[in-house]
């Protein structure tokens, strides 16, 4: 089990994860992993497909339920108890929709929701769930967009923009909620190659700015450059974890070298 | 003409109880046929069997059929139970309530095919999407899925509901005194069945072109964000 981190208390953590189990059916996906974000950490996590990295992250705010584990945002624990066959399943359905409130995700396929405007995405989750007065949250939402340089696009349907546009609007949506802790999962996996580079600004943007980030990603330049840890999962199971530069200066396991001579060729 | 101009009275009363009709019903379709769109996704595997069981066999029998067996043989039952229990005298069904009630019955089961499609081509990432930022289910269903869900519904609905308001017209089987029944008895105690029931043609044709103006409007209402080709 890696254990990440310099080891303090959970309670000055932005997300910690603890041995973090899920099978589907009889196929074990995870295998017991852990992760450990301080504030302002970034965090990615490479792996190859079907080693379990999207489920690690769905697990973390429990778009999966683990079968096992334990997941800590801010200190406080999400509570589960014991489902028998379906595995763990949450305690209070109202502490889950409140924690997942902090852990804003931006998916591989944007999943914008198509009947609202860019900025009526942004708005949404801030009005209805965090109960932010309209025109507040009209005012921050544009605000964000600004960062995300997808003002100027604020009244298209996603349907009428590009991939990239589409992830930047997805990114500002997140933003919005003000959360803890940014899931990123496959953010650049969907767009076309000449699109990536606009995402990927935005994310290191948001990096310097000190957001608490977790990663799942093919990008290894960003990996390498913008992360505090990095972490390579392996059939469910921790291969590598540490600081960049150990990670891919030094690789201590056999396999995250070979996925390095893989990607990097 | 004069004749048909003297029974117009009775004849726009017809229509209006046709309208009647058809309006309950097919709230009561888009009802059931939620509820039955709902039974048929749902996890509970005996929800899914009373759902299938539901389309399979009113999709699978005349309407005419259907409406004659519940309004005499509903009516029968419940009397015969009423006798047998000693709960309840006897009960006459009223004609409108039956008409709605069977029709909408029957329509419910096109309509939980319509919510079911519909609900199945909205992308479940969408749907994720509100999960993962703390929405509650009543939130993900009612800012959504609901608008989505109508959206996709719309073209199936506007047709169940043309065809919902013609079969309106087997009602008048049950007595019923709407649109058809009242150009029926006209025409022949004036012997002008065909002036009566051009007249109601025309009619049809009317309720039917105003359908499509409201169901036009429904349509660009919830069209919002849809890339027309």
């Amino acid at each position: 089990m890696a254990e990440a981190g310099n080891g303090s208390g959970r309670g000055e953590a932005a997300l910690v994860a603890e041995g973090i189990h899920k099978s589907f059916g009889s196929l074990e996906v995870l295998k017991g992993i852990s992760v450990r974000a301080n504030d302002h950490d970034v965090v990615s996590i490479l792996g190859s497909s079907g080693s379990g990295k999207s489920t690690f992250l769905r697990c973390i705010n429990l778009l999966e339920t683990p079968n096992a584990g334990q997941v800590f945002v801010k200190g406080e624990l999400i509570r589960m108890r014991d489902g028998g066959s379906a595995g763990l399943v949450p305690e209070d359905k109202k502490q889950v929709e409140r924690i997942r409130a902090k852990l804003a995700m931006v998916f591989q396929q944007f999943n914008l929701w198509s009947h609202m405007t860019v900025l009526q995405n942004v708005i949404e989750a801030p009005i209805h769930v965090l109960k932010v007065p309209k025109a507040e949250a009209t005012e921050h939402g544009e605000e964000v967009l600004r960062r995300v340089g997808m003002f100027e696009r604020k009244d298209y349907y996603p349907a009428h923009l590009s991939g990239g546009q589409q992830q930047r609007a997805a990114i500002a949506r997140a933003l919005a909620m003000e959360p803890e802790v940014m899931l990123f999962d496959e953010p650049t996996s969907a767009l076309d190659p000449e699109l990536v580079g606009e995402v990927l600004r935005v994310m290191r943007k948001l990096a310097e700015e000190g957001r608490t980030m977790l990663v799942v990603t093919h990008e290894m330049g960003f990996a390498r450059e913008v992360s505090d840890q990095v972490m390579f999962l392996h059939e469910g199971l921790v291969e590598e974890y540490g600081p960049p530069q150990e990670v891919f200066g030094n690789p201590k396991s056999e396999r995250f070298r070979q996925f390095l001579a893989g990607t990097l060729k | 003409m004069d004749t048909v101009i003297a029974y117009l009275p009775s004849i726009l009363r017809g229509t209006w109880i046709t309208i009647a009709v058809a309006l309950c019903s097919i709230l009561l379709a888009v009802l059931l046929g939620l509820l039955g769109a709902w039974g048929k996704l749902a996890v509970s595997k005996v929800a899914n069997i009373f759902a299938d069981a539901y389309t399979t066999l009113i999709r699978g029998v005349p309407d005419l059929v259907l409406m004659l067996l519940l309004f005499y043989g509903g009516q029968q039952l419940l009397n015969d139970l009423g006798d047998y229990t000693g709960l309840w005298g006897y009960i006459e069904i009223n004609h409108f309530t039956a008409g709605v009630f069977t029709i909408g019955f029957i329509y419910g089961a096109y309509m939980t095919e319509t919510f079911r499609g519909a609900y199945l081509a909205i992308p479940s990432g969408q749907i994720e999407a509100g999960v993962a930022c703390g929405m509650s289910p009543g939130l993900v269903f009612g800012r959504i899925i609901w608008p989505q869900l109508v959206r996709y519904a719309l073209p199936s609905f506007g047709n169940n509901w043309l065809v919902l308001l013609k079969t309106t017209a087997l009602v008048s089987v049950l007595g019923l005194h709407e649109l058809v029944w009242e150009s029926f008895t006209a025409g022949r105690s004036t012997r002008q069945l065909f002036s009566f029931f051009f007249v109601t043609l025309l009619i049809y044709l009317v309720l039917t072109a105003i359908s499509d103006v409201g169901l036009r409007w429904l349509d660009r209402k919830y069209s919002v964000g849809v890339r027309r080709a």
